[in-house]
Order: structure tokens, then sequence, then C-alpha cells
């Protein structure tokens, strides 16, 4: 077979067996991933009143001490096993909120425990959140430059 | 030139030692398989160090079902999922015998069993245990997610299967024989996506069905199973359709072993994969109703997807092999 030939049979091909693909129900993912994640900001919004009503935070330290508490129950849930069944059914509900990004970190860092403190779970606990981390950096700053040329 | 290997001498299957996680022992194969895990890292730390151990229990288990000792084993043909083939090296570790580590992704089994029979037809050999096994936890791992990652899987994904089979091949003993071996080609038709790999593999299943009844000049209702390996249950449609595409009708004796080792379908979708799937299955099910006539003649067609992490990260398509054995009573 010539290398065209073989290209265009692997088209069909492809095209074939997306003809096969089952349905994703993006409606009611949608509707999953916004309760599930609208829950989770209610929680963070709730914590954002208790603290300002008992310990008269404001401001930024208001704003870390919530996410504090977030990412601490986010990587609870992950130790505990749970936080993986909550994503299977919410999707990026709990992908998208700051208790995702905890469990990016942790479920690493538990995961390759067993190849050593240094280069199993230090080194690879960023293998996931690694990338959102650089990207997000680099969005930072290019924001950053962009607001001081303003 | 064809593909297949005749056996003149009929290589026979002995015994078959398996074990399987408490997850796939809630299916089909619960009834056969020697040991049920209740806990699926069967006492161990980690679960690559669960995978080994599985794997010498299934090896260690065929030599006693078939009641031979291990200094009359002549060889030891086995491998795995995970990198450098580790389970298989390191259970082999365990055993006094001549090792040689194959890999075939998840079509290990039939090109372990294929070689063994070939083996001992040759008359070099009289007894070898082939064997392979994954595990759920370490192939998830190795090729995917942390465990405890809260992503969603695709529609289009299987769950591997966590369990070990050993076949014990002797040039005697019992009447279920492998008569014949087809070696495959490794066959790619484009797909690049990985949790597509009934898609991928469909096409290399469908090539070595079809050179194997060209090769032996059987329809294909001579047999009463064409089991293919973990196709699943998107793969076994499309195999179906490629094989009719070129004049064979499979559709009645057609059987996936992902498609029917899980009875619940929760998570895993299209139904059960890894190499461990259809050495269970074939190990179990499979040779219960061989050894009870219930079947009479299988061709076993198990499929592996041969690519890594780093293949598929580079774009790399997914190349796909295939080899089928035909076991009959005889």
């Amino acid at each position: 077979m010539t290398e065209k030939n073989r290209e265009n049979y692997n088209k069909n091909y492809i095209a074939y067996v997306n003809s096969f693909d089952p349905p994703t129900h993006h409606f009611k993912n949608c509707l999953r991933a916004f309760a599930v994640g609208g829950f989770i900001c209610v929680i963070g919004q709730f914590l954002r009143y208790m603290l300002e009503a008992l310990f008269a935070l404001t401001g930024d330290a208001l704003a870390g001490t919530v996410s504090v508490i977030l990412i601490f129950i986010g990587t609870l849930l992950t130790g505990l096993g749970v936080y993986d069944r909550i994503g299977r059914n919410a999707g990026a509900g709990s992908i998208v909120p700051i208790t995702g990004f905890a469990n990016s970190v942790a479920s690493p860092a538990i995961e390759f425990k067993t190849e050593g403190l240094i280069y199993g779970m230090a080194a690879k606990m960023f293998i996931v959140a690694g990338p959102i981390i650089v990207f997000g950096v680099f969005a930072g700053t290019l924001v950053g430059l962009i607001y001081l040329f303003l | 030139m064809t593909n297949t290997v005749f056996f003149k001498n009929k290589p026979r299957i002995v015994a078959t030692g398996t074990i399987a996680g408490p997850k796939d022992c809630a299916g089909v194969v619960g009834r056969f398989v020697d040991k049920a895990l209740s806990d699926d890292t069967f006492g161990e730390t980690t679960y690559e160090k669960a995978e080994c151990k599985m794997l010498a229990y299934a090896i260690q288990q065929a030599m006693k079902n078939g009641g031979v000792r291990e200094e009359d084993v002549d060889m030891l043909i086995s491998g795995d999922l995970l990198n450098q083939i580790i389970s298989a090296s390191f259970a082999a570790r365990d055993f006094d015998l001549p090792f040689l580590g194959v890999y075939g992704a998840c079509s290990t089994m039939a090109e372990s069993l294929a070689l063994a029979a070939t083996f001992i037809d040759s008359g070099h050999f009289k007894k070898i245990v082939a064997a392979t096994g994954s595990h759920f936890s370490s192939a998830e791992r190795q090729y995917r997610y942390p465990l405890e990652l809260g992503c969603t899987r695709p529609p289009q994904a299987q769950w591997t299967v966590t369990g070990a089979g050993g076949v014990l091949v002797a040039n005697d003993g019992g009447r279920v024989a492998i008569t014949s071996a087809t070696f495959g080609k490794v066959v790619d038709y484009g797909i690049t996506d990985v949790n597509n790999m009934g898609a991928a593999m469909a096409p290399a299943a469908a090539t070595t069905i079809l050179t194997h009844l060209k090769d032996t000049g059987r329809d294909a209702s001579y047999y009463d199973l064409i089991v293919t390996g973990d196709l699943g249950a998107l793969g076994s449609r499309i195999v179906k359709d490629l094989v009719w595409e070129k004049g064979v009708d499979i559709q009645p004796n057609h059987v996936d072993c992902g498609e029917i080792i899980y009875k619940v379908i929760e998570d895993e979708f299209q139904g059960g994969s890894g190499a461990g799937c259809s050495a269970v299955v074939l190990g179990s099910y499979l040779m219960d109703k061989l050894k009870k006539r219930e079947l009479n003649r299988i061709l076993f067609a198990a499929t592996g997807a041969l690519l890594s992490t780093v293949s598929s990260g580079q774009g790399e398509s997914i190349p796909c092999i295939c080899h089928a054995v035909s076991i009959e009573n005889v």
C-alpha cells in the first residue's frame, strides 16, 4: 500500500470509528458540573461570611483563609479516597474549583509515595498540576505586562 | 508463506492457574478462578508487588493443578504490561526455571501460548508454563492518571483487569490440545485516541482472524467460539464489521473476553482490558467449558496495543497486534 493510499484508508477508518462513538451527554454533564461546582462555591461563600462574622477578617486575609480551608478539605477528601468518586460524576464541577487543584496535587503525591519521599512523592507531586502552574504564571505575567504599559 | 504453524504433535493444555481481583470476580469468571482476592493489594505494600505476586501465584497454581513439580517444568514464558515487564521478571525470580520474557501488551497470553506450543511441538521441551497478568491500579498509574485524581473517564474507556493466568502446556496429558497458531502482524489504522483501544485493536484482530481462516482453509463456523482478547463492546462491533467486509461472518460465534468479564457496567464502559483479561477468561471460564466438552473448538485471538506513554505523547498512532491460537478437544 502506498503512503497516500494508507492515509486515505486510515481517514476512512477513523471516520467510520467516530460514527460509533457513544454520545457525550453535554447537557446532563453541564447540569451536574453546575450543581457540584456551585455547591463548592456555596461552601466557600458560607466560610467567607462565617470568618467575617467570627474573626472579623477582611480583604486578602479573608480570601486567603477561605482558600486555605477549601484546599484542606479537597486534600482531605482525596486522602480519604472520596474526591475521585465525586470527580467521576461531577466532571468539571469538581475539577475547576480550588478543591480540584488540591486534588490534582495530592493524588500523585499519594500515588508515588511508594517510590520514595524525594524522587517519588515530592518530584512527581506536580505531574498533573505542573502545567496549570506554568501557564498560570505565564498568563499572569503577560496580563501584568499589558497592565503596566496601559 | 503462511503465518500459521500447525502442530503435528498436538501440545496439550494440561492445567491452568488463575487469580483475579474482587471487582473482576463479581462477573463471569468469579466461579471458575482458583483464587478470588477480596483485597486487590494481595497483602502487599504496592500494586506492582501485588501484580507480581498474583502472577507468581498463577504460575504456581498452574503447576499444582497439573500435578507437576517445579523441577519437571522446562521453561517459563511470561510477560506483563509494566515497563521492562517487571512483574514477569520479578515473579520468575521465585522459580528455578529458565525464563523467557515476552511483551505483546494485552496479547501476551496468546503470544506466550503460541510460543510454548511451538517449543513443545519441536520436541526440545516437554513442559512449559505460559503466564501473564495485569493490575488495574499499576496500569492506571503507568498509562493514565493517579488513582485518586478526580477526573472523568470517557465513554470509550475500558477497565484494566486485575488478575493473572498461567497455563501449563505439555507434550501429553489431557484432551485439550493446541492445534495451530497464527502469529500476527503489527497493524496500525491510524487511531491516536488512547482511550479508544477497541477501535485501535479491532483491525489487528480482524487481520489475524482472516489470515488464520485463510491459512487453515477453515470456515468461521468451524469454531464453537472465536474469542478475541479485550476489544470491549465497541471494538467487538468493529471487528465483526471488518471481517464481514471481507466476506466472513463471525457474528454467531464471536465473543470478546473484555466484553463478557464484567457483569456490572459501572465505570468500565466498554468492558475489561489488560493482559490479565484474556488470561483469566481463558484460564478459568473457557478452560472449564473445554474440559467439560461444552466447547470443543475455540480460536483464542488475544489483541494488544503496542503503545507507550512516550509514543502517544509524541502524537504517534497506536500499532496493534493479535496472535491467534486454536484450541481443540482431541
